[in-house]
């Protein structure tokens, strides 16, 4: 494998036509788990958010959590699948350490929502992913590896686990096999996540957050050559970042493409994608695949959803994120990138609540995407959860139009928000930070300045006004920021008389 | 022994309600006994002397009450009890407490019954016997070298041995009414769902039923009173009130059965019943017959295939139900020494931990449900046991209560079947069939042959709890109870 030597992508995608399939896991925003009572938070201490159903002791049972059967039939609506109108749950057998009973109640061949689509744009162009199913499953606990230096089983001495996720409702969204793609194949896939992403995002059923697991991706491939049959597939495990599930199709392009070329046979196996080197180390093959041995989950009853929720539900869903995107884009006048990063940031919804609010496009999307996004950056929050509102936002441009705040100290005002010091009028005063327009105060900061000044003042004298900036400066200086600069100016110049 | 070892749960909770004897006298009593006769019986797995005492405490104090209030009772070692050990009658689960009582633990103590122990079985309930149990057989207090039936043969023998006035079985193939009847005790199996099943020890989920074990058919009727009702913790439970199987009990014992048909299901002669059972079968039907019954040949034509549907289903359910005992988080482990891997813990601690009967199922379930077998196996047993429950369907049309012998012979000796499943299996021949359909059943005693107890049982339409009690205690008013040897005679 080591002493192949790769082709280009272009020169791989000119001879192979790639087939894709996505699998990917949701983890539901519930606020209990899916067959218990117990609590869902993120970031608890270990095994605290645990019960004898979720550890799965002997004679416990399960019981279904109705919201989360309600989250995914939103999410199968959202995706335009039919729900099914009975269903069940299945066991899925294997061992695994940190699964609890040693099998996962999950769904078969009985998924609450099949056959549904999702479209995505990818260079002005659409393109329509089918959806296999949409099915409902239990998340399971996670192991840790102490005592080695990786952090990794190889080298540990103990593992311990952690069932805080075990029973946390996880939702599996299967496309179907996507041919056709060619060349584009890997940034479909990643408009794809994207889009789903935002779709889910916009249920408010999870917070999406691929980087804590919330949204996890598999993503399959295969390559065959053209007019041939579908070639072998390679499944690539838990892909975790938009950029990375573009980089996982390509990679797996062209490292098959090489195989082929040299008559090697694919197999089908599980692949690791490491971020760092952006390829994909194979795992465990699937020469002899597992049997899961599924059968209907007997201590669960059926699901039936009732016609007239399902409808009621479908009624209820939100504006569709691509739609309501491409008519935000219009009205506030922005590009087509800058409106996807506006959604990266998930700050759609609160650029559009600030704008509501009263702000003006420009003005709400610049605090949102500026300040406030490298504040949350920094802090490593999410967007919304940056401690300013909305409505805050709005109450600061307000104050910046009607000539109360300038940048700067908006900024400062802003931070006095964030940290909690209340809305933006509030701080501005508790801080004395509006700006100084009492004409008598400013005009006593000018005289001081000229006063201080006396080489530059001859010069503004001597019609030299640009030298201005500099007596500008120094009454900014003694007023810390809080003068207007254009009026501060017009009063050096009246005061020199070179106006 | 002392006579209130040998009165009934009613009489008993009559005598505490009425400040004629104290709960802490009865619990005594039987824990005397229990100390007196259990190493010749070995009912108990565990017996929890303090919590009973301390159980009994709280009734005299006056702190509980209810219609069982200081009845003691003894648990299926299968059921959760919390902080007293419950292992299933296995190594794998050797010592462990758990961290939560049973929902129908918790009735149990609601109700002021008094728990005295935990009652040997089968392991994880899957034999006729009682020889599977890791922790040595029960014997039968008719019989000392003979089977106390199973898996239940714990609760059942300590009714008979007058260790305990009531017993807590589970029933997932006949595993209350077998031993039952070959102890000549009560023992009946409510509607699945009617009881719930948090806390139990899972065996065959889409089976198991946990049910009342007693002396007579009032007894049983009013601890299936406390222990049924809907379960939220249990999504298989129904969410109806429980029939009135107290006064249906009680209505019964008076002896009328005008009206009332009986279907004696055709299918079920000429099985190879040994005769003195057909005889006292045929005996108890012609008493109930000059009560007022009418008797209805019924044809069942899907019964026949209830036993190979049952060691399909159950086993497969059990391959997964099973799958959690692992030595990763409980229970036992054996070769983690740091040399070996994961898999291979798991692999030992499951061959030491596991008895011959409860890998021959693990294994024959995870057969059945693999890929490419499970149409074959596991979904042709269930299109099977769609057939029976269409035949008891349609028998409900014709009769009020299904009839039959509950086993086809008494009970037999020590290692007598274990060398071949298939004759063990046999045993629970009559009693399948209602646990595929999911209905209530109950056996009663109903006379001897060759001086061990033979069992009578009925079967009812699902939540018809209440008609089947009438029938039986209508039964136990003509042919009586049955007394068993005191062990002081065959000792």
């Amino acid at each position: 494998m080591t002493t192949t030597a790769l082709p280009a992508y272009e020169d791989a995608v000119s001879r192979y036509e790639p087939v894709i399939g996505l699998e990917t896991h949701v983890e539901l925003g519930t606020a209990t788990k899916m067959f218990c009572g117990c609590r869902t938070d993120f970031g608890a201490e270990p095994n605290t958010q645990v019960c004898p159903v979720c550890l799965g002791l002997p004679g416990a049972l399960p019981v279904a959590n109705r919201a989360g059967i309600e989250a995914t039939i939103r999410i199968g609506l959202a995706l335009n699948c039919d729900i099914a109108e009975w269903c069940r749950m299945a066991r899925k057998n294997y061992f695994y350490p940190d699964m609890p009973k040693n099998f996962q109640t999950s769904q078969y061949d009985e998924p609450l929502c099949v056959d549904g689509y999702v479209d995505v744009e990818v260079d002005g162009k659409q393109y329509r992913i089918g959806i296999e199913r949409v099915h409902l499953e239990e998340d399971t606990g996670k192991s840790l590896h102490v005592g080695g230096a990786t952090g990794r089983i190889h080298g540990a001495t103990e593992s311990l686990v952690d069932y805080n996720r075990a029973g946390i409702p996880l939702v599996e969204i299967v496309t179907k096999p996507v041919p056709g793609l060619g060349a584009l194949a890997p940034e479909v896939a990643k408009a794809y996540v994207a889009e789903l992403r935002d779709i889910i995002r916009s249920l408010g059923v999870s917070d999406v957050r691929m980087e804590q697991g919330s949204l996890r991706c598999d993503v399959n491939t295969s390559l065959n050559k053209p007019g041939e049959e579908w070639g072998t597939r390679t499944e690539t495990k838990n892909v975790n970042s938009l950029r990375s599930v573009e980089r996982a199709v390509r990679s797996e392009i062209i490292r098959q493409a090489a195989l082929l070329d040299e008559g090697t046979r694919i197999f089908q196996e599980t692949r690791h994608f490491q971020e760092t080197t952006g390829d994909t180390r194979p795992g465990r093959s699937k020469e002899t695949a597992t049997d899961y041995r599924y059968f209907p989950e007997p201590d669960l009853v059926p699901i039936a959803p009732d016609k007239a929720w399902v409808a009621e539900l479908k009624a209820a869903l939100p504006e569709k994120p691509s739609s309501k995107r491409a008519r935000l884009r219009e009205e506030w006048g922005i590009s087509a990138i800058d409106m996807e990063s506006v959604a990266n940031a998930g700050a759609v919804e609160l650029i559009e609540e600030t704008i509501a609010a009263g702000a003006s496009p420009a003005g709400a999307r610049k605090w949102w995407m500026g300040e406030l996004a490298r504040r949350a950056n920094e802090t490593g929050v999410e967007l919304p959860a940056v401690g300013a509102t909305p409505a805050q936002v709005a109450e600061l441009q307000k104050l910046v139009d009607e000539g109360k705040l300038n940048d700067k100290l908006a900024r400062q005002v802003l931070e006095g928000v964030v940290a909690g010091e209340g809305d933006p009028a509030a701080v501005m005063s508790a801080r004395g930070l509006g700006i100084v327009s009492d004409t008598g105060a400013l005009a006593k900061a000018v005289d001081e300045a000229i006063a201080a000044n006396p080489d530059i003042a001859a010069k503004v004298r001597d019609g030299k006004v640009a030298a201005a900036g500099a007596l500008v400066g120094a009454v900014m200086k003694t007023t810390r920021g809080q003068a207007d600069a254009k009026t501060v100016r017009d009063l050096i110049l009246e005061r020199l008389g070179a106006s | 022994m002392s006579d209130l070892t040998k009165m009934s749960a009613a009489q008993l909770a009559k005598a505490i309600a009425d400040k004629q004897t104290s709960a802490v006298e009865v619990a005594t009593a039987h824990l005397d006994r229990i100390d007196a006769v259990d190493d010749r019986v070995h009912a108990f797995l565990h017996v929890d002397r303090e919590g009973a005492l301390a159980a009994a405490a709280r009734v005299d104090a006056g702190e509980v009450t209810g219609p069982l209030a200081g009845v003691p009772v003894a648990v299926k070692d299968v059921i959760a009890t919390k902080g007293v050990p419950t292992t299933a009658a296995s190594k794998i689960l050797e010592g462990w407490r758990p961290p939560y009582d049973a929902t129908l633990v918790e009735r149990l103590r609601a109700a002021g019954t008094v728990m005295l122990g935990k009652t040997n079985m089968d392991e994880f309930a899957m034999g006729s016997s009682t020889e599977y149990s890791a922790y040595g057989p029960t014997n039968n207090p008719w019989d000392l070298g003979r089977i106390p039936g199973g898996s239940g043969g714990g609760s059942a023998a300590a009714l008979a041995a007058y260790e305990a006035p009531l017993a807590i079985g589970t029933d997932t193939g006949g595993s209350i009414r077998q031993p039952g009847a070959v102890t000549g005790t009560v023992g009946a199996k409510p509607t699945y769902g009617g009881t719930s099943r948090y806390g139990l020890i899972a065996f065959s989920s889409s089976l198991d039923t946990p049910g009342p074990c007693a002396r007579n058919v009032e007894d049983a009727a009013l601890l299936h009173s406390v222990i049924a009702g809907h379960d939220p913790r249990d999504s298989t439970s129904i969410p109806q009130p429980v029939p009135d199987v107290v006064g249906a009990a009680r209505l019964g014992a008076t002896g009328d059965l005008s009206g009332v048909k009986l279907g004696v299901v055709k299918e079920f002669a000429g099985d190879g019943s040994e005769p003195g059972v057909v005889s006292a079968f045929h005996e108890s039907l012609e008493a109930l017959v000059k009560l007022g019954a009418e008797i209805v040949e019924v044809s069942c034509p899907h019964f026949q295939y209830a036993l190979p549907a049952y060691y399909l289903i159950a086993p497969s359910e059990a391959s997964s139900n099973l799958a959690r005992f692992d030595g990763v988080r409980y229970g036992l482990r054996t070769g983690d020494d740091g040399s070996r891997s994961l898999e291979e813990v798991m692999s030992l601690t499951r061959d030491a931990g596991f008895g011959p009967e409860v890998k021959r199922r693990i294994i024959l379930g995870t057969y059945a449900l693999s890929s490419g077998y499970y149409d074959a196996y596991y979904g042709q047993a269930q299109k099977v046991r769609t057939l029976i429950t269409r035949d008891f369907e349609a028998a409900w049309q014709s009769v009020d209560v299904l009839v039959s012998p509950t086993t086809p012979f008494v009970a037999f000796p020590f290692g007598s079947r274990t060398s071949d499943p298939y004759q063990m299996y046999l045993a629970d021949l009559f009693t399948i069939p209602t646990n595929l359909y999911g209905g209530p059943a109950i056996s009663v005693p109903c006379g001897l042959s060759e001086g061990l107890p033979v069992g009578f049982q009925i079967m009812a339409p699902t939540m018809a709890d209440d008609r089947m009690y009438r029938v039986a205690a209508a039964l136990e008013s003509t042919v009586g109870t049955l007394t068993p040897p005191t062990l002081e005679a065959t000792a």
